[in-house]
């Protein structure tokens, strides 16, 4: 089962795993948290509706293919959230666990360069930055080609 | 060629508009057409496109080099490098 979500409200992230936890044997998940540090109040998420989903469900799919996985969830939150925000959770299940550890590496490492969304951080002294794309990021994913 | 352009982040601010209907020259052949022709709109387009090194751009919802053709496209749409996740 592959389920891919982009929402505004906030996820359950136990009960999500419940839904994956069905007897295969290996469930694996990654959770991001908005930092709160240097004063920042506030991180928006934009992003490119029309493209988003077919990007996560392709990447979903690829994972799913190479590492036999039974599971995929991926939520990814948009709009402004708060520092301690949830904003990503990625979860695989298959039936050994280096299918599902490295399927969510995989996953997590890929939606940050090929998904199109950008982060837009607020601070308490009122200014507002976009944040620049990191540069080790783009290499992360060289071990997944 | 009529043409459905977006812009995102930091492009879609200094443009001032999140998307808009053009008509494009058919001699445009790639993105990088494509920015040089719209920094020629107003100051916002041209502060938007001044750097193409900072630029990615996706026609019809797949993310294309710079210099590749953008063939028949119905929406192209420019942005920053993503930071998701």
């Amino acid at each position: 089962m592959i389920t891919v979500r982009i929402q505004t409200d906030d996820f359950n992230s136990g009960a999500e795993l419940a839904l994956i936890e069905d007897g295969v044997g290996a469930v694996s998940s990654f959770t991001g948290i908005v930092r709160g540090q240097g004063g920042l109040i506030s991180l928006t998420l934009e992003h490119y509706p029309a493209m988003t989903e077919q990007v996560l469900k392709a990447l979903a799919d690829e994972a799913a293919t190479r590492w036999s996985l039974a599971h995929v969830t991926l939520i990814h939150r948009v709009g402004p959230l708060s520092p301690s925000d949830r904003i990503v959770f990625v979860a695989t299940a298959s039936a050994h666990r280096a299918a599902a550890l490295e399927s969510c590496v995989f996953l997590i490492d890929r939606l940050k360069i090929d998904a199109p969304f950008w982060k837009k951080e607020s601070f308490a002294d009122g200014r507002e930055t976009w944040v620049d794309a990191r540069e080790g990021d783009a290499h992360a994913v060289d071990r997944w080609r | 060629m009529r043409v459905t352009i977006l812009y995102f982040a930091w492009v879609r601010e200094a443009v001032g508009v999140a998307e808009e209907e053009l008509d494009l020259p058919n001699t445009l052949q790639t993105p990088l057409d494509v920015i040089a022709y719209l920094r020629t709109h107003s100051a916002g387009h041209a502060a938007a496109f001044a750097e193409t090194s900072r630029l990615r751009c996706a026609v019809d919802q797949k993310i294309i080099a710079l210099e590749c053709e953008i063939g028949d496209a119905r929406e192209i749409a420019f942005f920053p490098p993503v930071t998701g996740g």
